[in-house]
């Protein structure tokens, strides 16, 4: 077919909008597609391989860059020096690969370099049940790389939010200048489910602000924050002469190996995250209103879940549910009101780990918590949940 | 400041360093400003615009030269500064970037990415500064070090072989290998700019005095000794078999090779692009 009578359809469209039966995994790389994804740096690991295939196939075919890296560790340096050059970039992975990342996603997040880095949990620690589901990397998303910093999380419970949160995370790398994460767990990523893609206009996309002021200017510093703690950021190659260093700096971007220095700037690259919160914080309610019980599930487990409190209520139990959509910053606002209000007697918190998710909701309320853990390799059912909500 | 000293308002390489920043953090008698000086002298020279230079660098002395150059810089983790440079390389083709670390930097911990970023041959400028130890931490022995050499952590000396850094860079896919000493600056600044000018992955190996890490240890006594040292045993052999450059310090009449070993056409890594099949 010659281009002059080829029809007026792009065969290779960025954004599929429209209904779909689509693997999690897949789900989170339309996702990313959707989101201007511009650059991926991966390497393969289970379960998260199906999310690097799918962009090897689809990525190069809208413009964008695909690069097989040597490992995880390159991976991520790969995707910030492709992020201060200017790209939407991704790169995903499951829990060994995670742990070799932990370097550089310290270097992202002092450079302040905005990365998507997709998490599929598998059944740890080290090797552990590859293929199989868990829910450990709760703690080391946050905590993982050394130091004090700030991340963003979202935590999808199935496959229309893996391209739903997907797409979020781009947004909030780019707003505030930090690495952000999708964790997602072996049965969401493998699990096939309707996913809606809406049309392309309907795709919100928030983009990292860039200096107002032309290059050479003297009043442009690379690190002078504006009155929301993010700086604007200059790319590579635009002339701007950027210095960006893993050491402490000052708003010029150079080394100030000082205590000061650092008591600013590592205070400010948490507070933009931390003071802005409210703002990130995503969760879902079921059933809280009336609830004497509730249950603080994520991801898959999050599904069993629900159909545990609805198993409850009809046995009369007034149950209910919060799901923290973003594990961090964790939605501790609401759970301190639910906590405090006067009906909630104790929460019930399943998760597949032995018990990272509770530490959190134990932090924010002096009622009793129930613990609900496998260390992984299997759901946790809604009958194991539903005996303790009935215990 | 010694009496006799002379001061200057301004410089040549005013515009291509950042002159706020010096004086560097650099020992007397060290290689790595040299070479520093040398590259921004062939930024000017390359027939580049300075905006469309990058410099990217991993940790340790040599790590620091991306802080003092005046164009997009980037000073990232240890030994991950060639995939770093990868993603701005790959992403923004028509930009130059020029990786400068140290020997232990780049091909101890980020010796993976090394040898994978020459296999695809990335569009990349490697400058590896080889001072034989690492002096950031003090003088510990890296891959480099010579059979024998003293150093904090072989204080037996060196029992372990050290790579031939410039039959390594050919092994596995430079399109360009030379190696000088920071004495060489004439011939150094050439194999830049011929090398900022070239596709593929070009590296230039930079042999450097480093008094305090290496030299005191090995009593080479201080920079110029070490460079005088060069001066007597560096025979330029531009096509010698790349099996024979090793370097043994312990023998003090071996020559040590140099030379712009290697220069061939081989395209840079592009990503793929899939043409749209209307």
């Amino acid at each position: 077919m010659t281009p002059a009578t080829a029809p007026a359809i792009d065969e290779h469209p960025r954004v599929i909008s429209g209904d779909h039966f689509m693997l999690g995994d897949h789900a989170c790389a339309e996702g990313a597609l959707a989101a201007g994804l511009d650059f991926y740096g991966g390497y393969p690991i289970t379960p998260s391989t199906e999310i690097m295939e799918h962009l090897a196939e689809r990525l190069p075919a809208v413009g964008g860059t695909f690069v097989q890296m040597e490992d995880e560790i390159a991976s991520v340096a790969a995707i910030i020096g492709a992020s201060v050059a200017g790209a939407r970039v991704m790169t995903a992975t499951s829990g060994p690969g995670f742990s070799l990342m932990m370097e550089n996603i310290g270097l992202a997040a002092i450079m302040e370099v905005p990365i998507v880095i997709v998490d599929v949990q598998r059944a740890s620690p080290s090797t552990g049940l590859p293929t199989s589901v868990g829910q450990s990397d709760l703690l080391q998303v946050r905590w993982g790389s050394h130091g004090d910093y700030s991340v963003i999380v979202y935590c999808p419970s199935s496959p229309q939010e893996c391209f739903d949160l997907t797409i979020a995370a781009f947004n909030a790398a780019d707003q505030y200048r930090v690495p952000s994460f999708v964790l997602m767990d072996e049965i969401v990523g493998h699990m096939t489910e309707r996913v809606v893609v809406p049309p392309q206009e309907k795709i919100q996309r928030v983009y990292r602000k860039r200096p107002s002021v032309p290059p050479g200017s003297p009043e442009f510093l690379p690190f002078k924050a504006d009155e929301d703690l993010v700086p604007p950021m200059a790319h590579a190659g635009e002339g701007y002469k950027v210095h960006m260093t893993g050491l402490t700096h000052d708003e010029r971007g150079y080394p100030s190996l000082t205590a000061q220095t650092h008591e600013k700037l590592i205070n400010r690259i948490v507070d933009k995250v931390r003071l802005n919160a409210d703002r990130i914080v995503r969760y879902e309610l079921i059933n809280t209103e009336d609830a004497e019980i509730v249950v603080v599930a994520l991801g898959c487990t999050a599904r069993s879940a629900r159909r545990a409190v609805a198993r409850a209520r009809m046995k009369g139990i007034r149950a209910g549910m919060l799901r923290p959509i973003t594990m961090w910053p964790f939605p501790q606002t609401v759970l301190k009101e639910l906590a405090g209000n006067g009906v909630v007697k104790r929460f019930v918190v399943p998760e597949i780990n032995l018990g990272q998710l509770c530490r959190e909701v134990h932090r924010h309320t002096a009622l009793p918590v129930t613990r609900l853990n496998h260390p992984g390799g299997a759901m946790i059912t809604p009958d194991q949940i539903l005996e303790a909500l009935e215990a | 400041m010694s009496s006799g000293a002379i001061v200057v308002e301004s410089h040549p390489a005013d515009t291509l360093l950042r002159a706020e920043r010096l004086p560097h953090i650099l020992c007397p008698g060290c290689g790595i400003g040299s070479v520093v000086h040398t590259y921004v002298d062939a930024i000017a020279a390359s027939g580049i615009p300075q905006d469309k230079h990058v410099c990217v660098s991993g940790i340790g002395c040599s790590g620091r030269a991306a802080g003092y150059v005046n164009v997009d810089s980037y000073h990232t983790t240890h030994g991950r500064s060639i995939p770093f440079a990868l993603g701005i390389a790959t992403y923004r083709p028509e930009l130059h970037v020029t990786v400068i670390s140290g020997d232990g930097d780049l091909t101890a911990i980020g010796g993976n990415h090394f040898i994978h970023a020459a296999r695809r041959s990335v569009a990349l400028l490697v400058l590896c500064i080889n001072n034989f130890n690492y002096g950031m931490t003090g003088g510990q022995a890296g891959p480099t070090t010579p059979l024998s050499a003293m150093s904090r952590t072989t204080p037996h000396g060196c029992w372990e072989r050290p790579f031939n850094l410039p039959f390594l860079a050919q092994a596995v896919g430079a399109s360009y290998v030379a190696r000088w000493t920071v004495l060489h600056v004439r011939q150094l600044r050439a194999a830049l700019i011929h090398a900022m000018n070239k596709e593929g992955f070009r590296f230039i190996e930079i042999l450097s005095p480093c008094p305090t890490g290496f030299g005191r240890p090995n009593d080479i006594g201080d920079g110029i000794s070490e460079m005088q040292n060069y001066l007597r045993r560096c025979v330029v052999d531009n096509g010698i078999d790349l099996r024979q450059t090793d370097i043994d310090l312990t023998q003090q009449d071996s020559p040590i090779y140099v030379g712009d070993f290697v220069d061939v056409d081989r395209p840079s890594f592009r990503p793929q692009v899939v043409q749209h099949a209307h």
